[in-house]
């Protein structure tokens, strides 16, 4: 964290892919200052360390959840300050037990953004430091955002 | 126990004498003609003096409480019509609900009402206070405020101009204009 | 000393926004803290998986409605980048424009409201009165004074009327010659400075990694501002610096925020002399979206504000996701809070600009 190497998407990109050969995939869509990967759920805090002891990733933006029918996904934004850019980092979980690893440790401003995932969708974070409901009253028993929950219209 | 019959007053429960001294007080006020007198000097000022000075609750919920601040801006001004916003219920004459009200808040909303002391009355500001708003289909908010507290004055709007929130307050005048509130022993 | 905890809130006048401080107090020190939030949810990413694309538009204005045109601004961007659409140069231009307009309006708000919290009663009259003149502009040129629909998915609904320009230039000249009455106001009222300075000191590193953005970020010395790193429309063509100050208190970002005031009249003018005259400002975009993800991130007057869409190839989004500025400075709050007296609670609270729409959702 302490070097000042300012890195291009290219070099980023090599690097993780030289570290993670098999678990983590690129996406083939090319945006100035972006790059796009899925990743084990397995190898992520390892990704996500990385990320932020080597190659300046300093800053959490997004941590949030999408309920495909058959599986789950968590979906990570996180930028670069030094070097101004931004990787989008997508994680399938299986359906039955959707865990996985909290970045919170690292990243402060993830904190929130996973209880809200859990608020909404019923993600477990393992290791985050207090889990529970945010938003929504604390007696509520179900996840709102998950595709099977309907709401009422006109 | 007819009491003319007696002047010597005869024992009574503390209950009892209140209640027979009300009675001959009220008796003597309508008969005489007192209370008509009374009323019709003192309810004008009275009712004048209730709905000049109507004390708003500080209270803002959404994007309605940002047109109710321009609305204390110099340019529509509500301080000549005589509304000072206070911080605590117990002061206030209207609750002004201005935004959705989702379940978290709505005890919360009930509570506030309920310590305001009478008279009081309420005005749902925005379509959001009246009906739900554009917020039908959530499984969150309450669709309509007048569900748990009673209202007097409806403004609409998504959100309604400043212009249209004295309008508001100026129909809640008209409504206050015809009630009886400055009469006295009229339960 | 016995401890105890306090509610301040909900109903509260110095929360702006309906949120529920929970302090830990040692006598008058604080000595932990929890924001509640939650009494303003209505399920906003719910609801907008039933709504079509541009049925979307309002309400994204309504998210944070102090800022109603920035909001409907990273959405339009999020959707451009999932259709893969372009939009014309002029219509680039008054985006930015309109941008900047919105900010000086949101900034004159947050001026209003701090005011009267520290005691400074006649600074929400000006500031009001001021925010009038901008929200006349915004009426001439789409209508509504507060929630605007104006932006639209492949640029803007229309061009400015005729003379609009003029009126502009006006309000301008008229906004800088009073940005020093004001200055002159708060600044050199010793009582309001004691009450800002040295208070609440929050590092740049502690900063960055708990997710501070904004002009909050800036107050603590961090030079980091997406319309100069990562630029979107035509910020990069524009003549202009970043505001940022080392000190890290209440004052520096209360300074941050007025100097961005004066740099919004100047991003206008530039603006002003670079837009073309004539152009297209609108292009249509296809009814359903392709089978992707796109994603989106500008500089919101609170911070940095990202929106992420996911589409399925229908003409409703499957998944719309929002990060707002304020609801991470809000998780921040504890290390801001944390040693300093009750007394200062609305001091500290006010200068990070609190509103509850995009932080609940």
């Amino acid at each position: 964290m302490e070097e000042n190497t300012i890195y291009t998407v290219e070099q980023v990109k090599d690097r993780i892919a030289q570290e993670f050969p098999t678990e983590v995939k690129f996406d083939t869509k090319v945006k100035p200052r972006r790059l796009f990967m899925s990743a084990d759920k397995e190898i992520l805090f390892k990704l996500c360390t990385l990320l932020k002891d080597q190659l300046g990733f300093d800053h959490c933006s997004l941590v949030s959840g999408v309920d495909w029918t058959d599986r789950f996904q968590t979906v990570y934004h996180i930028s670069s300050f030094s070097n101004n850019i931004t990787v989008e980092i997508v994680v399938d979980l299986p359906h039955d037990n959707p865990e996985v690893d909290s970045i919170t440790p690292l990243w402060g401003g993830a904190n929130w953004h996973e209880r809200e995932t859990y608020d909404m969708f019923g993600i477990i974070f393992k290791g985050h430091p207090n889990l529970k409901r945010l938003l929504l009253p604390e007696d509520y028993t179900f996840f709102p955002l998950r595709k099977d929950f309907e709401v009422g219209g006109l | 126990m007819d009491l003319s019959l007696y002047p010597q007053a005869m024992a009574m429960s503390a209950k009892e004498f209140v209640d027979w001294s009300r009675g001959v007080m009220d008796d003597l006020a309508r008969t005489t003609g007192v209370k008509k007198a009374v009323d019709k000097i003192a309810d004008p000022f009275i009712n004048w003096g209730v709905r000049n000075s109507i004390y708003p609750l500080h209270f803002g919920i959404a994007c309605c409480a940002l047109e109710m601040a321009a609305c204390s801006s110099p340019r529509y001004d509500n301080e000549r019509l005589g509304m000072v916003f206070r911080s605590s219920p117990r002061q206030t004459d209207v609750l002004l609900v201005n935004g959705w009200v989702t379940h978290k808040l709505r005890p919360a909303l009930r509570r506030l009402y309920e310590q305001m002391p009478e008279p009081k009355w309420v005005i749902a500001m925005g379509e959001c206070a009246i009906s739900g708003g554009p917020w039908y289909d959530s499984y969150n908010t309450v669709q309509g405020v007048d569900s748990f507290i009673p209202v007097d004055v409806y403004i609409p709007g998504c959100p309604p101009r400043p212009e249209a929130m004295i309008d508001g307050f100026l129909k809640l005048h008209t409504k206050i204009k015809n009630s009886k509130i400055g009469t006295f022993m009229d339960d | 000393m016995a401890e105890m905890w306090i509610n301040m809130g909900p109903q509260h006048p110095m929360t702006h926004g309906l949120w529920n401080l929970r302090i830990k107090v040692d006598g008058e020190i604080i000595v932990d803290s929890e924001p509640v939030i939650g009494y303003l949810h209505r399920g906003w990413e719910k609801m907008v998986e039933d709504r079509l694309y541009p049925q979307i538009i309002p309400m994204a204005d309504r998210l944070c409605y102090g800022s109603s045109f920035s909001w409907s601004h990273v959405y339009c961007m999020a959707v451009e980048d999932l259709m893969g659409i372009e939009v014309p140069e002029r219509a680039q231009y008054i985006r930015a424009m309109s941008d900047e307009l919105q900010r000086i309006g949101n900034h004159l708000m947050w001026l209003g409201a701090i005011g009267p919290d520290l005691g400074n009663l006649t600074i929400f009259l000006y500031a009001l009165r001021e925010r009038e003149l901008f929200l006349d502009l915004f009426t001439s040129l789409c209508g509504a004074r507060m929630t605007y629909n104006y932006c639209r998915i492949g640029g803007v609904r229309n061009g400015p009327p005729p003379n609009w320009e003029r009126d502009l230039v006006r309000t301008l000249d008229y906004f800088e010659k009073r940005m020093d009455e004001y200055e002159d106001l708060v600044d050199r009222n010793a009582l309001f400075r004691m009450r800002m300075e040295g208070l609440s000191y929050l590092s740049g590193k502690e900063a960055v990694n708990l997710g501070v953005t904004g002009p909050s970020l800036r107050g603590s010395g961090v030079k980091y501002d997406i319309r100069h790193n990562d630029p979107y429309e035509i910020y990069d063509e524009l003549d202009w610096h970043m505001c940022v100050r080392d000190e890290g208190d209440v004052y520096a970002r209360y300074r941050v925020r007025m100097d961005e005031m004066r740099m919004s009249v100047q991003i206008v003018r530039d603006i002003l002399k670079k837009m073309p005259k004539s152009g297209p400002i609108r292009v249509k975009p296809p009814r359903e979206a392709p089978v992707g993800t796109g994603m989106a991130r500008i500089e919101d007057p609170r911070g940095e504000s990202l929106m992420y869409v996911v589409g399925d190839g229908t003409d409703k989004p499957y998944r719309l996701s929002v990060r707002s500025p304020l609801f991470v400075i809000l998780s921040a709050a504890p290390a801001m809070l944390n040693g300093n007296r009750i007394a200062d609670v609305p001091s500290i609270m006010g200068m990070l600009d609190v509103c509850m729409g995009e932080t609940d959702r």
